[in-house]
């Protein structure tokens, strides 16, 4: 068990030293000025010349690279050229903002997906099997942007039943005094209900739209290894000798199937991580995505280069977590077996 | 095993039945006709068929994308503006359909250069083993470790806005995916005894590797393919949506549905909606396609 953990963290580390110099390759060393790009398009000869030496940027690729990586590995990811303030603060700041939205879609898409799969699984070829495999191809390839404008069109300019698209909270609301950073159980902590209920629909759209593309790879992962499951021998054996099905189902089934659905989970994850920049762009969420997609539009590599690692490490970090409930989970890995899965 | 795909009806028990053959049936089998069994492949084959109907000869039949009528602007869907026109009043069908043209042709650049490239050294990988496979798994680790829409959009954001440069940072993103398909493919395949066959009759390795393994490799990266397509045309429309890569004024689905997004809180909801639909009923094509060949759809 803690020579496999420690093997994992090795890797993990391994991954995320890698995650940094890649950064470091997009962002100085491919073709294309990296001083032009942050100087913007309206920039003068000088005020280039001013920036290359601002950001170090005429010193050779491995003075530059010396200085990157010290400033990195000692968490200072810069300075933004946007904000003048420490890329690391700001967006630390933000983070629990994404964490939040992330939090709730996936809580949602586990909701859907994973009945959804089960039900699918144990009537197969059904047509509730038939409908869960168009939902799967239908959230597979849906764009969050336009399943957002959906949203935002029909539930609130028509139908007013949710706020629109402008922050965690309506404009003049105080946020709670931060306990988590989760708006909606801080609110609860503090005891002031009304407070989490305007939380909670500032957060319905955005997390409906993440929920339901993200409920597609679960719902699959589900149906699949439940069916895996349920075709094994120990499960002929059980019904064969009398177990009731829905024991079967869920002692048998579901518990086998948990595995592939942690890594699902773990992966849908990831793709959230990249998912936000879109989603919170389209809800003016106050998030990490939200900051890099400003980032962009005004050249900021500074900060653009600090979310890239930062969604990097989460992704790391994730999978470390998933590796750890795996080996929870599945007892083989526990006690150091080989897994078959 | 494939994800959604039909599995054996005894659940594979057959074939641990020790010493059991199943008989050979004389004559072939029925099978239902293609539409019955892959109902998904067909539907997903003819709106493919209407886009690359859309793409290659759309273009020839509406107004020039560009034109501004300023006096039409935000008029809603009529017969002489199917999807109506947007805030410079430009006819948002005509520049739907020739955005088709750039957004087909994009997502399937991406999915064959991805393919070509990923198997190409995923051949090699798998193929000759050694420090090259260790390298080549290390580094598809590192850039799988980013989720593939964040490395397209700090790829394009360093090299700058063009077309060309979003179809090479989103092939990127995908190559990996089809390095480790490849690879686990050629493993499998170089213990065949045709390969050995192929060595003994004196062909060179890099010719055993290209010429035999890589062919009789390939079936699951093409399965893929039709799905990244589908992913492609996704990502570069997600990354227009933002203002990277593809920018306006030019004719592209992200591109439109970013300028009309706004439209959207005014109620001119076809400036967006329509140029979206179209997106995500092309991406849905490709799914169709690739989950009824039984690619891994994840």
């Amino acid at each position: 068990m803690w020579r496999y953990l420690g093997r994992r963290l090795l890797i993990s580390m391994a991954t995320v030293i890698g995650i940094v110099i890649i950064v470091f390759f997009i962002v100085r060393v491919l073709p294309g000025d990296a001083a032009i790009v942050r100087a913007g398009p309206y920039a003068n000869e000088q005020k280039v010349a001013e920036i290359r030496q601002q950001y170090g940027l005429s010193d050779p690729i491995p003075v530059q690279f010396r200085d990157y990586i010290s400033e990195v590995f000692t968490g200072n990811l810069g300075v933004s050229i946007r904000t003048n303030g420490d890329v690391t603060d700001e967006l630390l700041q933000r983070l629990p903002a994404s964490l939040e939205l992330a939090f709730y879609a996936v809580v949602l898409a586990a909701i859907i997906g994973i009945p959804m799969g089960i039900i699918a699984a144990a009537r197969r070829d059904s047509w509730v099997d038939r409908m869960a495999r168009v939902f799967a191809v239908l959230g597979s390839s849906m764009a969050l942007f336009w399943l957002g404008l959906l949203l935002i069109y029909f539930l609130f300019f028509k139908l007013r039943w949710f706020p629109g698209p402008i922050d965690r909270l309506a404009i003049g609301t105080e946020p709670p005094d931060s306990i988590t950073g989760f708006f909606t159980i801080d609110a609860a902590l503090h005891g002031d209900f009304g407070l989490m209920v305007e939380a909670f629909r500032y957060l319905a759209l955005p997390v409906i739209t993440l929920g339901f593309v993200l409920a597609a790879p679960i719902l699959k992962m589900v149906r699949a290894s439940m069916i895996d499951a349920l075709e094994s021998e120990h499960v002929r054996t059980a019904r064969a000798i009398g177990v009731p099905y829905w024991q079967i189902l869920f002692r048998d089934g579901f518990r086998n199937a948990l595995l592939p659905v942690t890594t699902a989970i773990g992966i849908v994850f990831g793709y959230m991580l990249g998912g936000n920049v879109i989603v919170e762009f389209l809800f003016a969420w106050p998030g990490v995505g939200r900051y890099a997609y400003t980032a962009i539009q005004v050249n900021d590599l500074e900060a653009l280069q600090g979310f890239v690692i930062v969604v990097g490490i989460l992704y790391v970090g994730l999978n470390v977590v998933i590796d750890l409930v795996y080996a929870w989970i599945d007892p083989r890995i526990r006690l150091g077996k080989k897994v078959a899965a | 095993m494939s994800v959604l795909g039909p599995t054996s009806p005894d659940g594979g028990a057959q074939e641990r039945v020790e010493g059991f053959i199943a008989p050979e049936i004389p004559g072939k089998a029925y099978q239902l006709p293609l539409w019955r069994r892959k109902p998904l492949l067909i539907i997903g084959l003819v709106i493919l068929g209407i886009y690359v109907l859309l793409a290659v000869a759309g273009p020839f039949f509406v107004d020039d994308p560009r034109v501004t009528d300023p006096a039409n602007f935000y008029q809603g869907p009529s017969s002489d503006n199917w999807f109506g026109t947007d805030k410079f009043g430009r006819d948002v069908f005509a520049r739907a359909v020739h955005a088709a043209r750039l957004d087909v042709t994009i997502g399937i650049v991406i999915a064959l250069s991805s393919m070509v490239i990923g198997s190409a050294i995923g051949v090699v990988s798998g193929y000759f083993g050694g420090w090259v496979d260790e390298v080549m798994m290390r580094l598809t680790d590192v850039v799988m470790a980013f989720p593939g829409f964040v490395l397209a959009l700090v790829l394009v954001a360093a090299i700058g806005n063009s077309v060309p440069n979003v179809v090479i940072a989103v092939s990127v993103a995908y190559i990996p995916y089809f390095i480790r398909l490849t690879r686990a493919q050629v493993l499998a395949e170089r213990e065949l005894e045709y390969v050995d066959g192929a060595k003994l009759a004196g062909n060179s390795p890099l010719r055993v590797a290209f010429r035999h393994v890589l062919p009789n490799s390939m079936g699951p990266s093409f399965v893929q393919a039709a799905l990244v397509a589908g992913w492609a045309i996704l990502t570069v429309a997600g990354l227009a949506f933002l203002g990277v890569g593809i920018r306006p004024p030019t004719a592209e689905w992200g591109v439109m549905v970013a300028e009309g997004a706004p439209d959207i809180i005014t109620g001119q909801w076809w400036t967006a909606l329509f140029p979206g639909g179209m997106i995500v009923l092309a991406a849905m094509a490709f799914q169709f396609i690739g989950d009824d060949m039984g690619a891994e759809t994840l």
